[in-house]
């Protein structure tokens, strides 16, 4: 009998992705499936998709789902998890909703131990609307409101989310990754398994920041994107474990 | 008969609200309704509910959109500056076609205005406030009872029709204090059965999709078609009002709430001095009564309305007149409220 | 009188806003209408603060009024502000530890009551309100004794219903001083 090698997650619906080639919202959105399906949690799970890119995420998860307004999901996932606590809930953001728009909003959830888990894609541009600066933008990254580079006399540095994040006494498991090899796409889904187990064990907040390319907006191909990920966003954002209050699990 | 309790009137509606069926209260302290607030934040933890004093109003009304994501009784309370900052939500909730409900104790605007009673916020309630088409269901009590029976009805209405619905108070009316009698707790046995569509996890089933987006015009055009014709069937059933001494009245004041309430004593002074005044004060401020309206101002003199603001309602009573008659405006603005004998000055200098 | 139209004004602290609550919730113990409303706000914090209480055989319209037929005026400012507003024939009680002037009207009657020294007789000062209250009660007879007893019931609770006999005597005290 043939043993199947390759199969889509159950908790992945029947949709094509509209994701650009080479865009990296496919490889986590699987990575957060396969870990739904693991912790067998499809059918108790609520998602909240944010606005940008990956705003029809709801429509590629097989769970139930909605959409928040711009920056607001932790918020939203405070309602629900609030309102079900039984039930576990994620959102799913890129970096203008969590890092611009919504720092209030994921601060606070944070700060809250709210007992929600959050993914985090930082491709450092906003995709959705067309290549401008987000607040992950690079100095010197050239974008459509940065035209001559960002300057940090002007439109001030990079974020650092995760480095902000891991002060707040209410996370519980905070980690930086990347799915730029597959060694590191198996290292993210650890690190995205172990941020849901820490909600299901009802220990507070959980969030994994993956760095994302955009070859569309970043005007390279794909390989080239992989590369300029790995020798520019990595330096600015290193990847590793910023909190971990799980400890092992099995 | 149940027992009269003295209370506030923020105080009153957040009791309503819990005996309503309300579980789930988010929000953010604001003057003149933070009374509303700290109520919920002794009561929830009495009846096993859920109380969250959010990072701001912004967080408070997605955290409401949040929790009627999953079809549960929640709500909101706020003043006017703080319900200017929830418009995004409320606006994604019309959208979602989420239940519910809102508390707006009006304070003096525009901007950071100040603390005292306005009804300012009318045109914001009742036009929309936030982006793209939508209506909530708006209900201005006129007293402390009223706000305290009308606040179920509120949650029953936003249940029934999927729609927000919004408690327009006043900042006197959420800070005085008046005898009130509370209804009974409701039992919520399946009138708010929403699980054909409520995110609460599959467990099995299709998965419930809750939003208020869809890409492409076509559908959105019948997504927003589909919630006109709910909006259409609350225009013909929720219309509420009420009327005193209009039947032989010559002259006819329009008021809602507070201000409704305030020209029942411009009525009484009137009519003790031979002059035929009635008094209409609509409690659906959207739905507005504009038929019923029409119809008491039939052969009336003039009409005459009062707010607290520089005149907005006065706008949807020119509306349903359709100029039979003169409809006149008196108004007090940045938390002034005009008292019975102003109002009664007023009415004795446009009899002339 | 079967409409009763109360402002009760003072200092923030002297306990103008407790007055106005127990006469009204003593309204609602003897089956009338009656409403409290409350000035808020910053001039709660040391300022005058002031409260409208209207207590009616009827239901009341308005809880607002710009022409009281009765004042409690616990201080100076707000003997200035109020003693304009006061109707032809109506009632002023003023504290006379703290007013120490007369009032501009002539048309209306008044009441003189030292309600700090009748309060320090019995031992605290702050019952001073409650003083002015039964003084006020005697002369209007708005609400019942025991309407007022079952109010203080109701307000004074926990560790402040020690307190309850200390404010009916000096409500009662208040009565007396009234001849």
């Amino acid at each position: 009998m043939e043993k199947a090698t390759y199969k889509k997650p159950k908790s992945l619906a029947e949709k094509e992705f509209s994701y650009c080639p080479g865009c990296h919202h496919g490889i986590i959105h699987r990575l957060v499936a396969e870990v739904i399906d693991e912790l067998e949690i499809q059918g108790k799970t609520l998602m909240v998709a944010p606005v940008g890119c990956s705003v029809f995420a709801y429509e590629f998860f097989d769970v139930d789902g909605t959409v928040a307004p711009h920056g607001r999901a932790p918020a939203v996932a405070t309602g629900m998890k609030r309102a079900m606590p039984e039930r576990m809930v994620f959102t799913y953001q890129g970096d203008g909703d969590l890092a611009a728009i919504g720092t209030a909003e994921i601060i606070h959830a944070a700060n809250r131990g709210e007992k929600i888990t959050t993914i985090f894609v930082n491709n450092a541009i906003y995709g959705m609307t067309g290549g401008q600066m987000a607040p992950t933008t690079l100095l010197g990254m050239k974008t459509t409101t940065s035209p001559y580079g960002r300057k940090a006399e002007t439109e001030g540095f990079p974020i650092h989310v995760s480095e902000l994040l891991k002060e707040t006494a209410g996370i519980v498991y905070l980690e930086r990754v990347s799915v730029s090899s597959p060694q590191e796409v198996i290292k993210a889904k650890a690190a995205i398994k172990k941020a849901f187990i820490a909600q299901k064990k009802g220990l507070g907040f959980s969030l994994v920041e993956v760095l994302s390319t955009c070859p569309t907006n970043w005007g390279l191909d794909p390989v080239e994107s992989i590369n300029w990920l790995n020798e520019n966003m990595k330096k600015e954002y290193p990847i590793g474990v910023f909190v971990d209050k799980v400890g092992d699990i099995k | 008969m149940a027992e009269r309790i003295m209370v506030k009137g923020n105080e009153a509606m957040a009791e309503a609200a819990v005996r309503a069926g309300c579980r789930l209260y988010f929000g953010y302290p604001i003057t003149p309704q933070s009374e509303f607030t700290e109520y919920m934040a002794r009561r929830m933890p009495e009846v096993d509910g859920v109380f969250l004093q959010s990072e701001s109003e912004v967080a408070a009304v997605n955290m409401v959109y949040g929790a009627a994501c999953t079809g549960h009784r929640v709500m909101t309370s706020t003043s006017s500056p703080g319900f200017s900052l929830m418009q995004e939500g409320v606006s994604y909730i019309a959208g979602a076609m989420l239940p519910a409900v809102f508390v707006n104790v009006v304070r003096g605007g525009p901007g950071l205005g100040d603390i005292q009673p306005a009804q300012s916020d009318y045109f914001q309630s009742t036009k929309g406030g936030g982006h793209g088409d939508y209506h909530l269901i708006v209900l201005a009590p006129g007293s402390i009872q009223e706000a305290v029976d009308l606040m179920e009805t509120a949650f029953r209405l936003a249940d029934n029709y999927r729609v927000p619905v919004m408690m327009l108070a006043d900042g006197m009316l959420g800070q005085m204090m008046e005898p009130v009698v509370f209804p009974e707790y409701v039992k919520l046995d399946g009138i708010n059965d929403h699980s054909s569509w409520a995110l609460r996890g599959t467990d099995g089933r299709e998965p419930h999709k809750v939003t208020s987006f869809d890409i492409d015009p076509v559908r959105l055009e019948e997504m927003n078609t589909e919630t006109h014709k709910v909006y259409e069937e609350i225009r013909s059933k929720e219309i509420r009002f009420e009327t005193h001494d209009l039947e032989d009245a010559d002259y006819i004041l329009v008021g809602y709430g507070t201000m409704g309430r305030i020209l029942g004593s411009v009525v009484k002074m009137a009519r003790k001095q031979g002059i035929k005044v009635g008094l209409f004060r609509p409690i659906s401020l959207w739905p507005f009564p504009y038929d019923e309206l029409k119809k008491a101002a039939k052969g009336k003199r003039f009409c005459t309305v009062v707010e607290m603001s520089t005149g907005q309602m006065v706008e949807d009573v020119r509306l349903s007149v359709e100029g039979a008659l003169p409809v006149h405006f008196y108004g007090r603005t940045g938390g002034m409220v005009p008292t019975p004998d102003e109002v009664f000055k007023e009415l004795v200098r446009l009899i002339g | 009188m079967s409409e009763h139209l109360l402002v009760a004004a003072g200092f923030g602290g002297q306990g103008v806003m407790l007055i106005g609550q127990i006469l009204a919730t003593a309204g609602m113990f003897d089956n009338k209408h009656t409403t409290w409303l409350p000035s808020y706000g910053p001039e709660m914090r040391g300022g005058t603060a002031n409260c409208t209480v209207v207590v009616s055989d009827e239901p009341i319209a308005s809880p607002i009024t710009n022409t009281p037929n009765e004042l409690i005026i616990m201080n100076i400012p707000s003997l200035i502000k109020f003693e304009k507003e006061i109707q032809s024939d109506g009632l002023m009680v003023i504290n006379t530890s703290v007013v120490d002037r007369d009032t501009i009207r002539d048309d209306i009657s008044i009441i003189k009551v030292d309600a700090n020294a009748i309060a320090e007789k019995l031992g605290n000062l702050k019952v001073a309100n409650m003083v002015v209250l039964g003084a006020y009660l005697k002369k209007t007879g708005a609400v019942t004794l025991e309407g007022v007893k079952r109010a203080l019931e109701k307000k004074l609770t926990g560790s402040k219903a020690t307190l309850i006999d200390l404010n009916i005597k000096a409500i009662e005290e208040g009565m007396k001083s009234v001849t």
